[in-house]
């Protein structure tokens, strides 16, 4: 069940990978000295427009490696290549967006100014800004609450705005860190669906971080399974759903789907189990 | 198509509504919280009257409110002159003071080493006593400049603005300092697009102790001598000639100074808060 799909298949040569890691470590220093090996020999490629998800228990660095490929920290040990560019490099030229699991939106700021932050930061002008935090309005579905305020706004409203607010620079690479992570079952369904309109629409590369098993199965071409101390990556296991256009509501009761599932849980629990868990959510 | 459909599905959010269903309720509740003090305010004055006429109580002691009403339509063109030069000092002292606080803990929020070195000289500047500083600036700017009680008022002011702020500007989110650096944004678009925002409602706080506080040193300043254009200097020499009725009228013009000053800091605080809704 590991890494045989198309993903994987197309010449390295011709394709550059949205993102490339090797041998990838992250060490962190505590209290006193002491060290933890947070993360130890990551490989990992994710081919443009690939929708990859990061699972595992919690400790398994699945976020820490989402920060390094986003060098919001920076690797111990190992390469870890964005576009063919260092990650730092990356970052710097904006090749990504990102979302987290709080919306981070500046309370201080409407809907729409939310959204045109980072194209204000880089020196977009305001008409431009106005039209593209327009698009991605609507494209979000938020269109009668451009100029309401953050705490105006239910928790996966705001979420919507933050992923606005992260597609607002037409990336080519998405970086989301459990954004679904603090909404109910039902808005998290319905996000998940629009998600992956919205990846399929625009074409991007995403890196997911979840600790839902049907999220991860439901999104992603492929589900990375990691395992803790130290976090590496156990499995790759690859999703056969079709392409995000064509996922809506009644995959999640297809045969495929329940499939998905259970190969990511038999990864994650490192042995075969129960196909009917109570866990399944 | 498809986002036409999910607007729809947003209509039905749970916590869409409610945002502007508050404005009859804000007319009550500004009745709910100015009545109360009022109508204590004028019983405390019917107390006073009643004891002062009941117990023959001397004005040397404590005039009637009717006499100090008389003296303070008397003396009004003076009260109202005096009025605008104390508040003039405390403006002013306000202002630069706050400004400073606010530019030093800028600074200070950025640079470890300049925040090792300032917050002890804050202490310090927290504690001087304007009693004892106001006849030495007196006499090192002159008796006939305006300048020592706006500098009396700008120490005064200083340390709590400082303070307030310099919290503030610490209580960046990590989520927003992460996702500023993903942005690869400068420290200056941090400190303009995510940290001063954020400190404001902190600033708020320690303009709001600060601005009470500012009247009342630059009416203490003009205790000290110098020039006598002031409500201070209108209280002692008042007070010195026995016109105890005319001396209360000028408190009377310093507690309305001290108010407006405090009214203006919150009505400024609202405008500002307004937009986070």
């Amino acid at each position: 069940m590991t890494d045989t799909a198309r993903t994987t298949t197309p010449a390295p040569s011709e394709v550059l990978p949205a993102i490339s890691v090797r041998a990838a470590g992250k060490i962190f220093t505590v209290a006193k000295g002491a060290e933890v090996q947070a993360l130890t020999g990551i490989d990992l490629t994710v081919a443009p427009g690939e929708f990859v998800s990061l699972i595992g228990p919690s400790g398994c660095g699945k976020s820490t490696l989402l920060r390094l490929i986003a060098d919001l920290d920076s690797a111990t040990s190992g390469e870890i290549l964005v576009f063919g560019k260092t990650a730092r490099q990356a970052r710097l030229d904006q090749e990504y967006g990102i979302a987290f699991q709080s919306a981070g939106l500046l309370p201080w700021r409407s809907v729409q100014a939310n959204i045109e932050l980072p194209l204000e930061l880089h020196g977009v002008g305001k008409a431009e800004r106005a039209a593209r935090a327009e698009e991605l309005i609507e494209l979000v579905g938020l269109t009668d609450f451009r100029s309401r305020f953050p705490d105006q706004l239910s928790g996966g409203m705001q979420q919507r705005v933050a992923i606005a607010r992260s597609l607002a620079e037409r990336p080519k690479l998405l970086l989301m860190d459990e954004p679904f992570g603090a909404l109910d079952e039902m808005t998290r369904e319905r996000m998940q669906q629009e998600l992956v309109r919205i990846c399929s629409e625009t074409g991007a590369a995403v890196v997911f971080v979840t600790h839902s098993i049907p999220e991860a199965v439901f999104l992603s071409d492929r589900v990375v399974v990691m395992s803790p101390r130290p976090g590496r990556i156990v499995d790759i296991v690859s999703v056969d759903l079709g392409a995000g256009t064509s996922r809506s509501d009644s995959l999640r009761e297809n045969p495929a789907f329940f499939a998905g599932v259970t190969a990511v849980r038999e990864a994650l629990h490192g042995s075969p189990v129960a196909p009917l868990g109570a866990d399944l959510r | 198509m498809t986002t036409t459909v999910s607007a729809a599905a947003m209509a039905t959010d749970p916590s869409a509504g409610g945002a502007g269903a508050g404005r009859g309720a804000a007319g009550r509740s500004v009745a709910r919280s100015v009545l109360p003090p009022v109508v204590l305010g004028v019983a405390f004055l019917l107390v006073w009257q009643l004891a002062v006429v009941a117990f023959d109580i001397k004005p040397y002691l404590l005039p009637s409110p009717t006499d100090i009403v008389g003296q303070i339509v008397i003396v009004f063109p003076l009260l109202w002159s005096s009025l605008l030069a104390t508040g003039l000092n405390a403006l002013i002292g306000l202002v630069l003071g706050g400004v400073l606080a606010v530019v030093l803990a800028l600074l200070a929020s950025r640079v470890t080493i300049f925040d090792r070195m300032i917050v002890p000289i804050v202490a310090a500047v927290a504690v001087v006593p304007i009693v004892a500083l106001a006849p030495i600036l007196n006499t090192m700017f002159g008796s006939t400049s305006d300048t020592p009680r706006r500098v009396v008022v700008l120490i005064v002011v200083f340390a709590p603005i400082f303070i307030n702020t310099l919290r503030g500007l610490r209580q960046v989110r990590p989520v927003h300092r992460d996702l500023m650096r993903a942005y690869a944004a400068s420290n200056w678009q941090l400190t303009r697009t995510v940290t001063l925002p954020g400190a404001v409602p902190f600033i708020f706080t320690g303009l709001r102790i600060a601005a009470p506080l500012g009247v009342i040193s630059a009416i203490v300043a003009e205790y000290f001598g110098g020039l006598q254009n002031g409500l201070g200097s209108r209280i002692t020499s008042a007070a010195a000639n026995s016109a105890y009725p005319r001396a209360w009228a000028y408190v009377f013009g310093a507690i309305i100074l001290g108010l407006v000053f405090y009214g203006v800091t919150l009505l400024l605080e609202r405008l500002a808060s307004r937009r986070r809704a």
